[in-house]
């Protein structure tokens, strides 16, 4: 009897599990980015595959459980054949092949993030992540961004990225901010610096997660198609107020961009 | 009725011994230090802080909060500059009640904040978040500890004589506040750049002015009884 009990949870729990799966009861969040389709079509197929996995893999377990879960006395054990050796031969080839074959398909999504060239016309926005906060800064009218010297950081003053507007003649008119905006349908460029540990910068709706590294400039490219105000969160741990390590990106018209820019550049 | 004269002779000696103590112990009154503190030039321009990243602070501003780093008054005077007998002071206790320091609003509570060695310091989170207390302390002990929104009051001590101990939140960066722990009387200039020292034992003693952008300045003043003595500290806005 219990054998048979176990057979039915089981096909239960898989069947709950599939129908939320399947309907999307806890999926990510809509995507705004014009490259999104690509890594949720990938998340799909790899959702697929290793869904039937699972299925079958549960079935296997409750059709046997079933049918000899009850069986009393003494049973026949079988082993794989060859032993524990070919055991493991097979396991790591079929997982080998598994892994090979989803990065394959998967490099397609990956590429069109990563070897793609950034649109020469992009919006470049600088990107300091720091515990714990990003900070973000505009070149201003002038197109360029100011060098930056770290040793004059100084977060007391609000000098995130150690600009030094009295010489560097490009910083004088660079605008940092606390906040993220950037025009909709336009292609934007992101250069990541960290100013201490690894960090890492996530929007969902985006579907864009890429790590900070220190000491190196790591650029990112994409374009939201969508207005609206998302959350940008710190996904690789990095100290004690990494749970608060946030800000917020928002996506506006032109028209709201240039006056946003505006106001900020006036708060400088 | 008979007094025993012994039991009469232990009663004036322990009077004795609280007089010379209560005598001891009374700072020694009448001298005072009074003065201005103003700045020539011109100090470099407050920047806005944006503080979107903690909603709960932001709306607690009606309007932007600005940066502390140079805070002035009318007729160029110079606020938050700690006055200080650097020395010729006798050492005296610390006293004993609690000076306050708060976090309301994302910003510390007060921006700069003076006191004596082994004074206790009651550090309390007027906010919806949390913060964590970062002193980067070098004659004291440093430490970073946290404070959850709704905690208990938070109580320190500092041990030596350290001017300025720089206050951090890593969770907020914009955060800034400076302790300033001395050992003898000081004072702090106002709105006004007025600052005051009172009960001062007549003598000559070595007064440093601190400021947390434009660093110190020393004089040296001489405090006879009866007569206060007036020094003004000038700074030069870089």
């Amino acid at each position: 009897m219990p054998g048979k009990v176990f057979a039915v949870v089981v096909v239960i729990i898989t069947a709950v599990i599939a129908y939320c799966v399947i309907t999307h009861v806890w999926w990510m969040p809509v995507d705004i980015s014009a490259h999104g389709p690509n890594i949720d079509h990938q998340i799909e197929e790899t959702m697929f595959g290793a869904g039937i996995l699972f299925i079958l893999g549960q079935l296997v377990l409750a059709a046997f459980s079933f049918k000899f879960g009850d069986s009393k006395g003494a049973r026949k054990m079988s082993s794989f054949p060859g032993g524990a050796k070919p055991l493991i031969i097979f396991a790591f080839v079929v997982v080998g092949i598994e892994v090979l074959v989803l990065s394959f398909i998967g490099s397609k999504a990956w590429g069109s993030v990563y070897f793609t060239a950034p649109d020469p016309n992009s919006v470049r926005i600088d990107v300091q992540a720091g515990q714990f906060a990003f900070y973000f800064r505009y070149p201003g009218p002038d197109g360029k961004f100011g060098p930056l010297h770290p040793e004059l950081i100084n977060e007391g003053n609000q000098n995130y990225f150690g600009l030094d507007p009295d010489h560097d003649l490009d910083a004088k008119d660079d605008i940092v901010t606390a906040g993220l905006a950037i025009p909709v349908n336009k292609p934007v460029l992101l250069t990541l610096h960290s100013k201490d540990v690894g960090h890492s910068f996530d929007v969902r709706e985006l579907r864009i997660q890429q790590d900070f590294v220190p000491g190196i400039v790591i650029p990112i490219h994409f374009t939201a198609l969508q207005a609206g105000k998302f959350e940008i969160v710190c996904t690789q741990l990095c100290g004690l107020g990494h749970y608060n390590m946030k800000a917020y990106l928002e996506v506006l018209s032109q028209a709201d961009y240039d006056n946003w820019l505006k106001q900020q550049a006036a708060m400088q | 009725m008979r007094i025993n004269q012994r039991t009469k002779r232990l009663c004036m000696a322990s009077l004795a011994v609280l007089v010379v103590l209560a005598m001891a112990h009374a700072r020694p009154t009448g001298g005072t230090i009074s003065g201005k503190v103003t700045y020539e030039g011109t100090p470099a321009k407050s920047k806005t802080i944006d503080m979107s990243k903690e909603p709960s602070c932001a709306q607690q501003h009606a309007t932007p909060v600005t940066t502390e780093t140079v805070v002035t008054g009318p007729n160029n005077s110079l606020e938050n500059v700690v006055v200080y007998i650097s020395a010729g002071a006798p050492d005296e206790s610390a006293p004993s009640q609690p000076v306050k320091f708060d976090q309301k609003g994302c910003q510390y509570l007060p921006h700069v904040l003076a006191f004596q060695v082994n004074q206790p310091l009651e550090i309390t989170n007027s906010d919806q978040t949390s913060h964590n207390i970062h002193p980067q302390a070098t004659k004291n002990s440093e430490w970073n500890k946290s404070q959850l929104a709704g905690a208990a009051p938070m109580d320190v001590t500092w041990n030596n004589e350290e001017v300025a101990i720089p206050v951090k939140c890593n969770v907020h960066p914009w955060m800034r506040a400076y302790i300033v722990v001395v050992k003898g009387p000081y004072g702090m200039s106002d709105e006004s750049g007025a600052f005051k020292l009172d009960n001062l034992a007549p003598g000559n003693y070595t007064l440093t002015a601190w400021h947390e952008t434009y660093g110190t300045q020393t004089q040296t003043v001489t405090v006879a009884a009866g007569k206060p003595a007036t020094v003004s500290f000038t700074f030069k806005a870089k």
